[in-house]
């Protein structure tokens, strides 16, 4: 799937989007036209996704989605101290060298995080945020259905990730299926809560998860957040 | 007899030149008082487990808008358009976005009880009267999610004029849909949009 994906992105991203052009108003997403659609593409989508992510809630306990959650993060470790190092912060990318090693020996593979208890604080770091460490404009805006709002410069980044999953090159196909199966869902379980505060808060939601995506990716380059 | 006077009174003379300095609580403490305070009702109270809305507003309007300065922050959130606005339009404003806000911090109040907090030093010089306060919301396997007040001293107090998730002001995050209002419909049709946006949100939770 990553393959053939990441193809169909790249030719759309840079393929200047020609079919799609709108005379859009709004200088910071000309193609709001087109993101509107896959929003509602999207919006459709979860209407599996989130029945599914509720269930997972219901039935996992607490302690059960915690070990879940520790493990995926841990995997997420290794590439987030890569990034790290690519942007310079070299404390931080031995931090999680630190996080990675501490958290898969003691950590059990990963589903405890000692780490975070030592004081060896977990990052969020991702390619598209190098990219923009290193000078890259956002370009214009998307929202891509099953993966959620990107700019085009956010998108190429979300391309590298992929690549980067220690998943992507798992040979046993059925039991990388399912780890990213259940990656997937617990991902989603995570917005359920935030969920909740967008629709008090959003006139549009459309538009309030788009300003936010935006001014939160500034933030992230900046390391505010 | 002089000596134990001196040990029990002398102290406490010290103490009064700084006395009128204490009755002005620190940010910090403020922050982590009043949320401390609210987790703890929300997470005893049945009626707001079962997610009574009614009670839980209730809670924030008694416990939490006092801290909260909401002339500045609709200001904040309007933008340059304010100073073109009437004293009475003002009015509306405030009350109409008050009310939304209310129903924001209710709902994240709701979805986030049960998780745990981290309150970090306050960075601040005493002669500030602007400073932040910083909160990490803990979450497995992830980096923790930041929330910032922005705090400005006042008479009465230290009082919330911005609120930050994850470096994102949720205040200014209004910024662009406001000001697209008002460039269409005026002063007069952003109140109507947010008042239509509270009177939707009170029909559908009750």
């Amino acid at each position: 799937m990553g393959r053939f994906f990441s193809a169909v992105l790249l030719c759309v991203v840079f393929g200047g989007l020609a079919g799609c052009a709108t005379t859009g108003s709004n200088p910071k997403d000309p193609y709001e036209k087109f993101n509107r659609t896959m929003f509602s593409v999207n919006e459709g989508l979860d209407t599996v996704a989130k029945p599914i992510a509720q269930g997972y809630n219901a039935v996992v306990p607490m302690p059960l989605r915690v070990v879940i959650g520790n493990f995926f993060g841990n995997l997420g470790d290794v590439w987030i101290s890569v990034n790290n190092f690519l942007q310079g912060n070299i404390e931080k990318g031995f931090s999680d060298i630190g996080r990675v090693l501490i958290n898969t020996t003691v950590g059990f593979c990963g589903i405890f995080d000692f780490a975070s208890e030592m004081g060896l604080e977990k990052h969020s770091e991702d390619f598209g945020q190098t990219l923009g460490k290193w000078g890259v404009e956002p370009g214009p805006y998307f929202f891509w259905p099953a993966i959620g709002p990107r700019t085009a410069r956010d998108t190429l980044g979300w391309v590298v990730d992929m690549r980067a999953d220690p998943l992507y090159d798992m040979r046993d196909v059925a039991a990388r299926n399912a780890l990213r199966g259940t990656r997937m869902v617990e991902g989603r379980a995570r917005l359920l809560q935030a969920e909740s505060v967008l629709d008090a808060a959003a006139f549009d939601k459309y538009e309030y998860i788009r300003d936010l995506y935006l001014r939160s990716r500034e933030a992230a380059i900046k390391d505010e957040d | 007899m002089k000596s134990i006077f001196l040990k029990f009174a002398l102290p406490f003379f010290l103490l009064l030149p700084s006395a009128p300095l204490l009755a002005q609580e620190m940010p910090d403490a403020l922050v982590k008082r009043v949320t401390e305070e609210v987790l703890e009702i929300a997470r005893q109270d049945k009626a707001i487990q079962s997610g009574d809305m009614k009670k839980i507003i209730e809670l924030v309007d008694t416990k939490v808008l006092p801290h909260f300065n909401f002339d500045h922050m609709t200001a904040l959130a309007v933008g340059r358009d304010w100073n073109k606005t009437t004293p009475e339009q003002k009015k509306s404003l405030i009350t109409q976005f008050r009310l939304l806000l209310v129903r924001t911090y209710a709902n994240s109040l709701t979805a986030y009880r049960d998780q745990n907090l981290r309150y970090r030093p306050l960075k601040m010089q005493p002669e500030d009267i602007e400073t932040l306060v910083r909160v990490e919301i803990l979450q497995p396997g992830s980096k923790p999610i930041l929330l910032s007040y922005s705090l400005e001293k006042q008479d009465n107090g230290w009082k919330v004029f911005d609120v930050a998730v994850a470096g994102v002001s949720l205040v200014s995050n209004y910024r662009d849909t406001f000001a697209n209002e008002i460039r269409a419909n005026g002063i007069e049709g952003l109140i109507k949009m947010l008042a239509g946006k509270n009177k939707q949100l009170e029909t559908r939770q009750k």
